[in-house]
């Protein structure tokens, strides 16, 4: 059971590696503001989400669970609504800035 | 399995370093609140695996803090942009 | 353990970095931007340090409150013109304030060195006095029993300090309204953001503040989060500004030094000393102060980054 669990952490976790890895790489090589800024937002909800669902087998239930999960969650939203505003940014002040 | 967690935790840092290249080249303003946001997320992930290769919690309440403070920080910087440009929005001085 | 040390490396290396570009960037803007990203690196450092309850001082003022005082620094300065050509410090003065500064670093980097090993600590004999104060986590220990006058004293400070900001404003200005009359927009994103960020901030300030009894946390780190919140729903204009004349907002701003300062008198009569806690009744005591700390310190954090009375109150 153990060894399960730890399959699925590693799983995941590297899973998520990878999805920062995308965004990190998209963000340094993405041509214009807004593309940047799709690429940003899978490193905010899918790496750091497969990061704490390979987390979750770990700590003890349920506060530690539950603790994991809000800081996604909060990440999830603040990050969405943060995109909206920085994308109104990018829109406003263009290329040259 | 600490080792992984780890090296995990290297990983995303190191992703987040390289980010962090977007805050120094810019060009725009936005490019730079992105960096900072990314910063942010890595930041949180890297805290998550040390909490739990270093097991130490508390970790995690600073990965707590910090999730709402990277949002409160980027909602101000874009609130410092829109009064830079928008004449209509200004402070005063 | 290589791993850790290729983390420490590469944590080291990106903190130094971030630092160098903060101080060389031309535009402030981005170097505040830089400046508050170097902040939440540090909390990393921090924890590493395992000084977590550090780390979340660190994320909170470094990354939160600074960051939106420096904005508003930058905001005001930008209007001005620059200084005239012969206000600008010439090459002799640049170069004496680089020896200093060389010297400085040199003299801190020396002492690193030099420190002795094993250092010199109290901390066995404030680990084992630690039941007796009644708290588990040994920093709430030090700052609320062992070193209490020390933090009463810089409570005290905070309000000073929050005297001589309002100081600033104009004497017709006295007592009006902070914060700049941002013409906010009817931006969707920044008022959900405010509308749904401050209640859940609330809870996890509070929840800083209740762990800090036995685990990192504690009302200032509680504390700089609530501020944080209120900075950010005041941006949105989901919150108004009170006018700094008010009697509740001046009655908060107090209640933290009062309370502590009223138990600390109170411990002449109780126990034997001032800011002695009576044996049994410590850990309720702290816990009574540290709730007065928190509402006082965000109220005063969050109306120190307001800045000076800008608008006359309202009649």
């Amino acid at each position: 059971m153990t060894l399960a669990l730890n399959i699925f952490s590693v799983l995941a976790i590297v899973a998520g590696a990878i999805f920062f890895l995308a965004g990190t790489v998209g963000l340094l090589r993405f041509p214009d503001a807004l593309t940047r800024l799709h690429a940003l937002t899978k490193a905010d909800n899918l790496g750091l989400g497969l990061v704490v669902l390979g987390l979750l087998p770990r700590v003890d239930w349920p506060l530690g669970a539950l603790k994991l999960v809000v800081v996604w969650l909060l990440v999830l939203v603040a990050a969405a609504t943060v995109s909206q505003l920085i994308a109104r940014v990018a829109q406003r002040t263009g290329p040259a800035s | 399995m600490a080792d992984f967690l780890l090296a995990a935790a290297t990983f995303v840092l190191a992703m987040v370093a390289l980010g962090l290249v977007r805050i120094l080249r810019g060009p725009t303003l936005a490019d730079r609140v992105m960096a900072a946001q990314l910063l942010g997320s890595g930041g949180i992930a890297t805290l998550l695996l040390i909490a739990a290769a270093t097991d130490m919690p508390a970790a995690v309440d600073v990965a707590l803090a910090l999730a709402l403070l990277a949002a409160f920080a980027s909602a101000a910087f874009v609130n410092g942009i829109a009064g830079r440009d928008d004449p209509a929005a200004t402070d005063r001085g | 353990m290589t791993v850790l040390w290729a983390f420490d490396a590469i944590l080291a290396a990106t903190v130094l970095a971030v630092a160098a570009w903060t101080i060389v960037a031309r535009d402030t803007f981005a170097a505040v931007v830089g400046f508050v990203a170097y902040g939440l690196l540090l909390a990393l450092v921090w924890v590493r340090l395992a000084a977590p309850d550090v780390a979340m001082t660190e994320a909170a003022i470094g990354g939160g409150v600074t960051g939106v005082l420096l904005l508003g620094a930058a905001a005001r300065l930008r209007g001005m013109a620059p200084p005239p050509a012969d206000e600008r410090p010439g090459a002799a003065l640049r170069l004496g304030a680089g020896v200093l500064c060389t010297a400085i670093a040199a003299a801190l980097a020396a002492t690193m060195f030099l420190l002795p090993d094993p250092a010199p600590t109290l901390a066995p004999e404030a680990a084992a006095n630690l039941p007796a104060t009644g708290v588990g986590n040994p920093i709430t220990g030090v700052l609320m029993a062992y070193r209490a006058l020390d933090t009463l004293l810089e409570k005290v400070v905070l309000v000073l300090a929050l005297i001589g900001v309002w100081s600033l404003a104009p004497d017709p200005l006295w007592g009006g309204i902070p914060w700049p009359q941002h013409r906010v927009r009817a931006d969707d994103a920044l008022v959900f953001l405010a509308r749904l960020l401050p209640p859940v901030g609330i809870v996890i300030g509070v929840y800083l503040l209740w762990a800090g009894a036995d685990e990192p946390g504690g009302a200032f780190q509680g504390g700089a989060l609530l501020a944080a919140m209120w900075l950010l729903a005041m941006m949105a204009g989901v919150a108004a500004a009170p006018a700094v004349s008010s009697r509740r907002l001046r009655l908060a701003l107090v209640a933290g030094p009062a309370v502590f300062l009223a138990i600390g008198l109170a411990g002449w009569a109780l126990a034997d000393a001032f800011l002695a806690y009576p044996e049994a009744w410590a850990k309720p005591l702290i816990i009574v102060i540290e709730v007065a700390l928190l509402l006082s310190i965000a109220v005063t954090l969050g109306l120190l980054v307001a800045g000076p009375p800008e608008r006359s109150p309202p009649r």
